[in-house]
């Protein structure tokens, strides 16, 4: 039987054992002269018996499923001849994919090592038993565990604690994802650093001054050298985040200390849900207007004044970047500017201050641990924003601060050397991973530090 | 004392002036910011639907073709085998050199029959494979012009005269005579919203790509909307106030500000590398977006659940419900208008992101509609994506009408929240 079927199988028998734990609930009602004779209600003493029914085969063909194939190819090798065997990884895939092809007929068997031939048809014999067998214990389970919960029922039994109990359970365990989650990102890119680490030392990543990610092929082959020093990315990374938030901080502070303390209520309500849009766009709409628009202006006029100008310049990505920025910086600053309490505003301006002086001597002080802290998740985004300068910014690692130049970034070189083909052990493609760990690192330390001052701040005035 | 005081206020009034000048300056520089954000917004939209609004429709030549049995080699029509490898690009190029005569020499020919796209040859097979008696008839067919004659005749009425591009004089005179005969113009392009990628911008279109983002989608909405809701739940009802909640609560703030890409890296390294899920699929693409717009759901449910007054629980209690009662009869039906904004939000999100498919390998090239969750499929952002790297000209027009498409789908998904949120929202 498909797994699909299976499933609904399982849930077809669930709802049976629904049906049969209700209908039993009512009938010991009757014997007890009304529901209220039991302690709990009969739909609780449904739901029972079906997780009795329903939880322990899900389980089972949740841990079946994602441990079969592993089982199935182990089984496979053990019974192929020794010289057929994979010494690495990517034998082993290339093997596997070749029985597998074998075994769905995609690849012709003429010319095929008999052996071969062999663990092609133990594979389709492998998979129809497995797959047998996982159906015939799956709904055994199934039927044994919703026996067992019809079984033990009684008038006295508390099936609303239990059921509620696994319900809670259950909503723990949504939100445990989020660790997980965490957790599975820190796996992720801390075991293939840690192999990038082994080939090349951590001391040449951090301060390297030359990143060409290209390695040999073959040993003879020119120009394949493969050096991986990561301060070019870095540099270029801060260059455009810098130009981002030259552009962002101060039209975003400006455009939310006018709305908060001057603009009108007609003016809030156009122009706050307008700057709202450009938080809506996605970056790789930034990312085209940044390549297709803004670099093309800024070359012609840059030429005009008698500048070189590269085509993919650090500047058209940093100012798209900032204009994406500007809502989110805004909004931010909006919010803990309105935070702060009213009396002070109105002593300042009993003391006689102008409107202009009330607020820079006295709410930017008292907004500032806020806005710092909304600052920094903004340089956060902008460290970690990827469509913007794939589209808008360079390949070249140019160790520049000319802004007029070509630069690369973190998050180009991840994109670069991730998409398209891959082998999995190279020095290439594993420092993409160590990229990314460092970039989730330093967005990780900037949101924590960012998220801990904004709660201070928050706790100030409350 | 009064010398002093009146000294004082002298010195305020000298100041006065400057003072209101600073302060005239500061407002300034306040319209100033929010002209220049507005600006934005409005230099990208002009920008944007400038670029795009001449991709709906596209430019259609008139044929007049002879389904010539000699030419097509088809002796017999019922024969599917025969009519399968029929020479219909022949009849294309015969009837061109019967509507122009005055062509001669190879290249001249080449460049003749590159005026219609290759896609007219199709639909002719499938006309004569629709109706079998068009065999040895004659009709007048509308086809699709090459990309680079659509660029060229789109652009001829345009202020900084035409793009000329690819096409050869020849060609711009042929085109000339097409309009004089009234067998050229542009058509509503339909085809633009049914069909897949293509190498050839004139049959490229978004079908496919908005396709593989529902099936994306759905399985983002079906995985994220009841996990987000239930971890919300638990957080903001059922948690004990113990280090682990505190434990849960710092990761879901910080994943909520992790860049997008590092999902991307988690998706390629635990769900393809370790668990098998095919790459370029909805479900993988699906499952990614899901664990990203988590945090993004899980933090405006647990608004709205906060914003449920505690006296809707204390009677709940009192009449003798249990917590779990409580919450799935009362808290959650008055909580959900919030959570479904939240949650159309998120989704937007979602439908707009294109960084971390792009390490999952939806990035391929796709011609086919997707037809399930399983089959490879691109989405809308990693369409744009992709087309803004083609050389051709035309695909600028057609990446920016693809962009017009999704802004439309965001608008509308944010207006939705927001009239959701207006309609259903009850102030306590």
């Amino acid at each position: 039987m498909q797994t699909s079927n299976l499933i609904i199988a399982l849930l077809v028998m669930s709802a049976l054992a629904y049906y049969f734990g209700y209908q039993r609930s009512q009938s010991f009602a009757r014997q007890l002269g009304g529901v209220r004779n039991l302690h709990s209600l009969p739909t609780y003493y449904g739901m029972r018996v079906a997780l009795w029914c329903g939880l322990p085969s899900a389980l089972l063909l949740f841990i079946c499923l994602a441990f079969e194939e592993t089982i199935i190819s182990k089984m496979l090798l053990s019974g192929m001849p020794a010289d057929l065997r994979p010494n690495s990884i990517a034998e082993y895939n290339l093997l596997m994919n070749k029985i597998e092809n074998l075994a769905s007929g995609a690849l012709s068997a003429e010319g095929v090592k008999p052996a071969l031939l062999d663990a092609a048809a133990a594979l389709g014999y492998l998979r129809d038993t497995s797959q047998s067998l996982l159906t015939g214990i799956a709904v055994l389970v199934a039927g044994v565990g919703g026996l067992w919960g019809w079984w033990k029922m009684s008038a006295q039994l508390r099936a609303r604690q239990q059921v509620e109990k696994i319900f809670k359970g259950f909503l723990l365990l949504c939100a445990s994802l989020a660790i997980f989650t965490t957790l599975g990102i820190f796996l992720s890119v801390i075991f293939e650093s840690v192999r990038f680490f082994q080939q090349v030392p951590i001391s040449e990543f951090l301060f390297g001054l030359e990143w060409s990610p290209q390695t040999a092929i073959r040993v003879d082959q020119v120009g394949g050298s493969g050096s991986f020093g990561a301060v070019p990315l870095f540099l270029g990374t801060m260059l455009i985040s810098f130009i981002a938030m030259t552009v962002a901080v101060p039209a975003g502070l400006m455009s939310a200390i006018y709305l908060a303390e001057y603009a009108g209520s007609r003016v809030r309500s156009f122009v706050k849900p307008t700057l709202e849009i450009l938080a809506g766009v996605p970056t790789v709409v930034y990312g085209y207007f940044a390549a297709l628009t803004v670099a093309p202006l800024i070359r012609s006029t840059g030429t005009d004044l008698g500048l070189s100008v590269t085509s993919e310049s650090a500047l058209a990505a940093g100012l798209v970047m900032g204009i994406m920025i500007i809502p989110f910086i805004s909004s931010l600053a909006d919010d803990v500017i309105n935070a702060v309490p009213q009396t002070m505003r109105d002593g300042s301006l009993a003391l006689g201050a102008t409107h202009s002086e009330t607020i820079k001597q006295v709410i930017i002080p008292a907004a500032l641990p806020g806005i710092v802290g909304g600052v920094l998740l903004a340089v956060s985004r902008a460290i970690g924003e990827t469509m913007i300068v794939v589209m808008a910014a360079g390949l070249a690692a140019n160790l520049t601060v000319n802004p007029l130049d070509t630069v690369t970034t973190v998050t180009v070189q991840i994109v670069t050397l991730l998409v398209g083909d891959q082998e999995f052990d190279s020095a290439k493609t594993l420092s993409a991973f160590a990229l990314g760990l460092m970039l989730f690192l330093v967005t990780l330390g900037l949101n924590f530090i960012a998220l801990r001052v904004v709660k201070k701040y928050r706790e100030q005035y409350e | 004392m009064s010398n002093s005081s009146k000294g004082t206020t002298e010195l305020i009034r000298k100041t006065l002036a400057k003072r209101y000048r600073a302060e005239k300056r500061f407002r300034l520089y306040g319209v100033i910011a929010i002209l220049f954000g507005v600006s934005c917004v409005a230099t990208l939209f002009v920008d944007i639907i400038g670029k795009g609004h001449g991709a709906f429709r596209q430019t259609y030549i008139q044929l007049h073709v002879n389904y010539d049995a000699d030419i097509l080699g088809v002796s017999d029509i019922n024969d599917s085998q025969q009519v399968a490898l029929a020479d219909f690009s022949g009849l294309v190029k015969k009837s061109l050199r019967t509507k122009f005569t005055d062509v001669s020499g190879r290249r001249e020919k080449r460049e003749l029959y590159k005026i219609v796209s290759n896609s007219a040859e199709y639909e002719l097979a499938d006309r004569l494979k629709a109706s079998h008696s068009l065999l040895g008839q004659s009709e007048k067919i509308w086809v699709l012009a090459d990309d680079d004659i659509d660029t060229y005749f789109k652009s001829l009425n345009s202020s900084d005269g035409p793009f000329i591009g690819r096409t050869s004089e020849k060609q711009q005179q042929w085109i000339q005579s097409l309009i004089d005969d009234g067998q050229i113009e542009l058509r509503f392009n339909s085809g633009f919203f049914k069909t897949g990628d293509s190498r050839e911008p004139e049959q490229a279109g978004i079908g496919g790509a908005i396709v593989g983002s529902l099936f994306t989608l759905f399985i983002t909405l079906a995985l994220a909307f009841p996990i987000g809701v239930a971890a919300a739940v638990y957080l903001e009802e059922f948690a004990p106030k113990n280090r682990w909640t505190d434990f849960i609560e710092v990761n879901i703030n910080n994943l909520a500000a992790v860049p997008s890409i590092i999902f991307g890296l988690l998706g390629l390294a635990i769900f393809i590398n370790f668990f098998h899920v095919p790459r370029s699929v909805p479900i993988i693409g699906g499952l990614v977006l899901a664990v990203m717009t988590l945090p993004t759901i899980i933090i405006s449910s647990r608004a709205a659940i906060k914003s449920v007054p505690p006296s809707i629980r204390e009677a709940g209690i009192g009449i003798g419900a249990s917590p779990v009662q409580v919450v799935l009869h009362h808290v959650l039906p008055l909580a959900l208008p919030g959570m479904l904004t939240g949650t159309i939000i998120g989704m937007a999100q979602a439908l707009g992101e294109t960084a971390p498919l792009l390490m999952i390998g939806m990035v391929a090239f796709i011609v086919d509609v997707p037809g399930g969750f399983t089959d490879p499929a691109t989405v809308l952002p990693v369409q744009i994506f992709l087309w803004a790297d083609s050389p051709e000209r035309a695909f600028v027009e057609k990446t920016s009408a693809a962009i017009m498409v999704l802004l439309a789908f965001l608008i509308t998904m944010n207006t939705v929240a927001v009239v959701l949120r207006k309609r259903l929202e009850r102030r306590w």
